[in-house]
């Protein structure tokens, strides 16, 4: 327990620090590949709003000297390395006196809480009803009751959550519609109250990411319980008479969970990709609605920003997964010596 | 009833026993779940197809109907009541929404092909080099997978449209496979890795057979089902990619797909002031192509893979 091989923490270590870094230079180049620079474009953009932008030469050329654009693209991308290191990342152009990093340190939490939460219930759910789809004492009725419920597995968490706020925010209003919380709390406080609040808020959010996850991880599950019913050890475990429940638990859950938590770590990203989208039609506090606001208002900083911390969220997710992997497979600190 | 099925099949396949199991009919790509996948698919299609013949697709751009009109048989929050000029409504800016329908399914459609099957080339080649020839090779690329995967695509994607702009609809496909490589590189190297001690291939290897011929003649025919299961997976998240992306409003505008019509009807408001035709209608629609592909996708993989098939 817990003595990884030191192969696995060195890879996973270099997979999660070239993922950072991957992810900045492409945040970097891209505004940088597209026609003109990136002060240009946004004030051409400008132009194209307002119809016309007064001394637009001269802002581009203030702003050009002011963001290091004048330097060589080597010193500009070591300076916005550092600044990355260092934790800034720059100002928000719309929101002026506000920094990225505060914008996003108001938003990430609600993002955190909203994704972690759904991980949990989809996780555990899924895992147990694919367990009683295969498990061969499972009454018929639940056998029958739960493919049912797996109707909408594969449709986006986007087009779910639009059905889910129109059924249950608008049809038969008992959800409500938008926000993380009531805007009778002026602020986040921490008070009971408050917090059954957020749970009030977050609940139509959240069940529009499991309703159309969690089938995925029940099928995923059936088919690691069926090979697992032909292995050898389940009929030493049967003529032993263990009782059923011992088994389902001990020699096939425990065993079929593993290939499902390499399986969560390489769906992290495309979790992501849902939550964002759902907090856009929520309209809820987290990073995906400040990523939509930023794209409304153009604010390229924000969306570099934005997107930048979200991809180092999941790097970090998929780290803490992978290296949590040992703790629960004893199997794999022994790889590799 | 099995019993039954096994007593009566017995003699015809020879008289033993097991001979009942594996009759000449057990074909196992008479699958139920893939079969109802593409017959939904091909129905979805034929619908389209006699859509094209049969009603005029220029309703599908703006200000050639009245505005915001509901179906027939129900009434918009004006009052108005719905005409059969227009079967499945209007919306906002006077778009016919079954001509919408029409033009936009294999618009959306295609953006899922193209950016799959970009995706499933390299993620085919990839994947055979890393699986069958390792090394350094399968180090490299493994380790480019893992960071590809990682990454959540949208938010790249955001931060190139950002920068583009809106785009056509071929860019915005060749932008979606930039990502949607990754996932089958993975799978088929696990796959390659798992019959590259397999007999046949060392038989082959002994013979002689070049190593491209080892690869694409003899291990690619048995990855058959596996890659149509990974093909299928892959445009299903080609096509979530693509709607996120038209959602946030980056789709092209003036002949709309169906993730643009949702946009727009986000932004109108459209879900609280009961206009459900506007969004409900494509997204049913999407709905439906992703539950036929993930029933073709079941099917595929119970068609690869045996032991899933028995207890269904």
């Amino acid at each position: 327990m817990g003595a990884f091989s030191l192969n696995y923490l060195v890879r996973r270590l270099l997979v999660f620090f070239l993922t950072l870094w991957v992810a900045a230079t492409l945040i970097f180049i891209i505004p940088r590949l597209a026609p003109g620079d990136p002060i240009t474009a946004m004030v051409a953009r400008l132009t194209q709003q307002a119809g016309f932008v007064e001394n637009a030469d001269l802002i581009i050329e203030g702003w050009r000297e002011r963001f290091g654009l004048n330097d060589p693209v080597y010193v500009q991308y070591l300076r916005y390395l550092t600044g990355l290191l260092q934790g800034d990342l720059g100002y928000s152009l719309a929101r002026f006196p506000s920094t990225v990093s505060e914008l996003v340190g108001r938003a990430l939490p609600w993002t955190l809480g909203l994704v972690g939460v759904a991980t949990l219930i989809f996780f555990s759910v899924g895992n147990l009803c694919g367990a009683l789809l295969a498990w061969g004492k499972t009454p018929r009725l639940v056998k029958v009751m739960i493919p049912m419920s797996m109707i909408f597995t594969s449709i986006p968490p986007l087009l779910a959550g639009l059905l889910i706020v129109y059924v249950f925010g608008f049809l038969i209003p008992i959800f409500p519609q938008a926000y993380a919380y009531d805007y009778n709390f002026a602020r986040p406080e921490l008070t009971l109250e408050f917090f059954a609040n957020v749970l009030y808020h977050g609940f139509l959010p959240a069940m529009s990411i499991v309703l159309v996850t969690f089938g995925y991880w029940a099928l995923g599950m059936r088919g690691m319980m069926i090979t697992i019913e032909g292995e050898d050890y389940m009929i030493l475990a049967q003529a032993k008479g263990l009782k059923p429940f011992y088994v389902l638990y001990r020699y096939m859950i425990r065993n079929a969970i593993l290939p499902q938590m390499t399986a969560l770590a390489v769906s992290i990203g495309t979790l992501v990709n849902g939550v964002v989208l759902v907090e856009v039609i929520f309209s809820y506090n987290g990073m995906g609605t400040l990523i939509f606001t930023a794209l409304r208002e153009q604010d390229f900083g924000l969306i570099q920003g934005t997107s930048f911390i979200l991809i180092t969220t999941s790097a970090l997710a998929v780290l803490i997964i992978d290296l949590s992997y040992p703790l629960i497979d004893p199997r794999i600190s022994l790889e590799g010596r | 009833m099995a019993e039954d099925k096994k007593v009566k099949d017995a003699p015809v396949a020879g008289g033993t026993k097991q001979a009942g199991v594996l009759n000449r009919f057990d074909n196992p790509w008479l699958n139920w779940k893939f079969l109802s996948g593409a017959g939904i698919l091909g129905f979805l299609f034929f619908l389209i197809f006699l859509g094209y013949q049969l009603w005029d697709t220029n309703l599908a751009l703006s200000a050639r109907s009245p505005l915001n009109l509901p179906p027939p048989g129900f009434t918009n929050w004006r009052g108005q009541e719905g005409v059969p000029e227009h079967p499945l409504g209007t919306e906002n800016s006077g778009r016919d929404m079954l001509a919408l329908i029409i033009v936009g399914t294999p618009r959306t459609i295609m953006v899922g092909v193209i950016a799959a099957t970009v995706g499933m080339l390299i993620g085919i080649l990839l994947g055979f080099m890393a699986g069958f020839l390792g090394g350094l090779f399968d180090d490299v690329i493994r380790l480019a997978v893992d960071i590809m995967i990682t990454i959540p695509s949208l938010l790249v994607l955001i931060v190139i449209q950002a920068v583009l702009g809106r785009v056509d609809l071929l860019t915005m496909a060749l932008l979606i496979s930039i990502f949607s490589w990754a996932t089958p590189t993975r799978y088929i190297r696990a796959q390659v890795l798992s019959m590259r001690e397999s007999g046949y291939v060392q038989m082959a290897r002994l013979s002689g057979v070049p190593v491209r011929d080892i690869m694409f003649k003899e291990i690619m025919p048995n990855l058959l089902p596996y890659l149509g299961a990974s093909y299928i997976g892959n445009m299903q998240g080609a096509i979530i990619s693509m709607v996120g992306l038209e959602v946030l409003g980056f789709g092209p505008q003036r002949i709309p797909s169906l993730g643009v019509a949702i946009f727009f009807s986000i932004e109108a408001g459209a879900l609280f002031r009961n206009m459900w035709w506007w969004w409900g209608i494509p997204t049913v629609i999407l709905a439906i192509v992703f539950v036929a592909l993930l029933l073709i996708n079941l099917g595929l993989d119970e068609i690869a893979n045996p032991r899933l098939r028995k207890a269904s």
